[in-house]
């Protein structure tokens, strides 16, 4: 079953609310290499205007990982996640996400492309906190291999 | 740490080079939550067709992105970023594993201190990231 196209301009529900932990943010600047303290140390990150630890530039992928799996493994969609390969990604960001933020993503299809044998899937999805305040848009492409 | 005034266009960043081990990619499935195999699998990386382990795309994109956020000297400083994933970073199992080359040049002076920059990624020879750019908030 190929990517099914009908779902162009769909717009899933939103996801359940993610707390960003200080604890997270930290391991996962470790893991990228990134040794600011702004990522580690609230009153470092207070003293330059932060309301608290900061998250690296491509944080907004784990909020989104587990809204951004359901889309993809939604039955109807039609996505062959063995055949797919990350193409693109971006981020838009109004602030730095920070410790103590409780978002919620949603994602809406954008396009759906043949090319040549493969397919592509390009994601659009807003980031808020539950109190509604825009934080970021990130863009996805995935391409799937043809068979 | 770069400074807004100083950065004209046509600036190059200092070139970087950070090393990705096997190692890297456990620490990095762990605090992603992608645990997808052909990061730490190497039977079933080779079974796909790659010719190794590789690493994780966003990882490769969050070294490109430390790279502008370590000259900016703030991890929030970069407000827009993108990229093309254009080539995978093959991983052997070794303590080198494989090393990723960062390089970067200021394209457009914007307003709000920001500047536009585009960086390219290399790993044994090949890009790895194209068509990334960054907007990034300077001192």
């Amino acid at each position: 079953m190929a990517i099914n196209p009908d779902y162009v301009g769909r717009t899933f529900d939103p996801s359940e609310p993610y707390e960003v932990s200080r604890v997270k943010i930290a391991e996962f600047a470790t893991a990228v290499g990134d040794s600011s303290p702004l990522c580690r140390d609230r009153a470092a990150a207070q003293a330059v205007g932060y309301p608290d630890v900061i998250a690296p530039p491509t944080f907004a992928i784990v909020v989104n990982a587990a809204n951004g799996a359901r889309v993809t493994h939604d039955p109807g969609l039609g996505v062959n996640y063995a055949m797919i390969v990350h193409g693109e990604q971006g981020f838009s960001y109004a602030r730095p996400i920070h410790a103590g933020d409780v978002l919620v993503s949603q994602t809406t299809i954008e396009s759906i492309r043949p090319v040549g044998s493969m397919t592509t899937l390009t994601t659009v999805t807003e980031i808020r906190t539950v109190d509604g305040e825009y934080v970021c848009t990130a863009r996805s492409t995935l391409v799937e291999r043809g068979a | 740490m770069a400074s807004y005034d100083q950065a004209e266009p046509g600036t190059e960043l200092p070139p970087q080079q950070y090393q990705v081990t096997r190692r890297d990619l456990v620490r990095y499935a762990g605090a992603s939550g992608d645990f997808n195999v052909i990061h730490w699998n190497e039977r079933i990386a080779r079974s796909v067709g790659l010719p190794d382990v590789i690493a994780h795309g966003m990882l490769t994109m969050a070294l490109a992105g430390r790279y502008l956020t370590e000259w900016a000297g703030d991890p929030g400083a970069v407000t827009e970023y993108g990229v093309r994933f254009s080539a995978p970073v093959v991983v052997p199992d070794d303590d080198q594993g494989a090393t990723v080359e960062v390089t970067g040049t200021v394209t457009e002076r914007l307003d709000g201190q920001r500047v536009a920059v585009d960086v390219t990624a290399r790993s044994a020879g090949t890009k790895v990231l194209t068509r990334a750019r960054a907007v990034v908030r300077l001192a």
